[in-house]
């Protein structure tokens, strides 16, 4: 692992991720915009794809993203709007699942600050209540992330100590 | 309470610095009110409420002891609401070591395109 994600509740409906990565901002930035580029990496759990991947990133401009499960073809989809476009430091677009297990949709804004040619990413996704948010955390539990159990540091360091 | 609200309480309760720096107080051992008011520059009411919504959430409970009413920590809560976020956190992980590796690629190709 390069650098620790961390997350944590901010509020009562925000989540709030952040990372470093070893790249100018505006690199970074791309892999956000570029459907060439963000089809290579968001794709969620071990074994999916991402076959659609459209994106008219300008404010208004709208974003349709499609994943699919390789090992049962299971899709799932989701979209919204872009809101605010500054590159490449800022991004602001609803977020909303076709079959969303949560109510309403989320208002995610990305900040990416650059330092020494290390870029920060800040990812704030609002929710339209508490509930919605919770139900978003609890899906990355039940939807059994094939991943190896580590012993967790940050996301408990985090919450128990005011650094 | 539900599942469902017993987490939501539970991240209400760690949004506020005083509370998470109170329950790293009770992480060292159980503690009385006064104690715990001790380094906060707050009045002892103040810390009650703080310590209400900490119990609401079953974060903190009071021992038994009947003159100090000690608090201490309810450390399964804790490992609950963080267990939630760290399958959370493993999905959003696996994305970024992809990204860690395109970006990789990238500045390669920005390298090549500009020779030094």
């Amino acid at each position: 692992m390069k650098h620790a994600l961390k997350i944590t509740p901010s509020g009562d409906r925000d989540l709030v991720m952040t990372r470093a990565f070893d790249a100018p901002r505006k690199l970074v930035y791309d892999a956000h915009t570029k459907p060439e580029l963000v089809r290579q990496w968001l794709l969620g759990p071990p074994g999916w794809t991402m076959p659609v991947c459209e994106m008219d990133v300008r404010v208004g401009g709208t974003y349709r993203w499609e994943w699919k499960s390789e090992r049962d073809g299971t899709t799932m989809g989701m979209g919204g709007v872009y809101r605010e476009v500054k590159a490449p430091e800022r991004l602001v677009s609803t977020e909303k699942f076709d079959e969303a297990w949560y109510p309403g949709e989320s208002l995610n804004t990305l900040v990416l600050t650059e330092k020494g040619g290390r870029t920060t990413l800040t990812q704030t996704m609002r929710y339209e209540s508490a509930a919605a948010r919770e139900a978003v955390i609890k899906s990355g539990m039940e939807k059994g992330v094939a991943v190896s159990y580590d012993r967790l540091e940050d996301v408990l360091a985090t919450a128990t100590t005011t650094r | 309470m539900q599942a469902a609200h017993r987490l939501d309480a539970i991240f209400a309760a760690l949004a506020d610095p005083t509370r998470r720096a109170i329950i790293a107080r009770l992480a060292a051992g159980q503690a009385s009110v006064n104690e715990l008011a001790e380094p906060f520059a707050m009045s002892q009411p103040a810390i009650s409420k703080h310590l209400k919504v900490l119990e609401r959430a079953g974060l903190i409970s009071r021992s038994q002891d009947a003159q100090r009413r000690p608090r201490r920590l309810e450390a399964k809560r804790l490992e609950e609401a963080d267990k939630w976020l760290e399958r959370y956190r493993q999905l959003w992980e696996a994305n970024y070591q992809r990204l860690d590796a395109l970006l990789d690629t990238l500045k390669t190709q920005v390298k090549e395109r500009k020779p030094s």
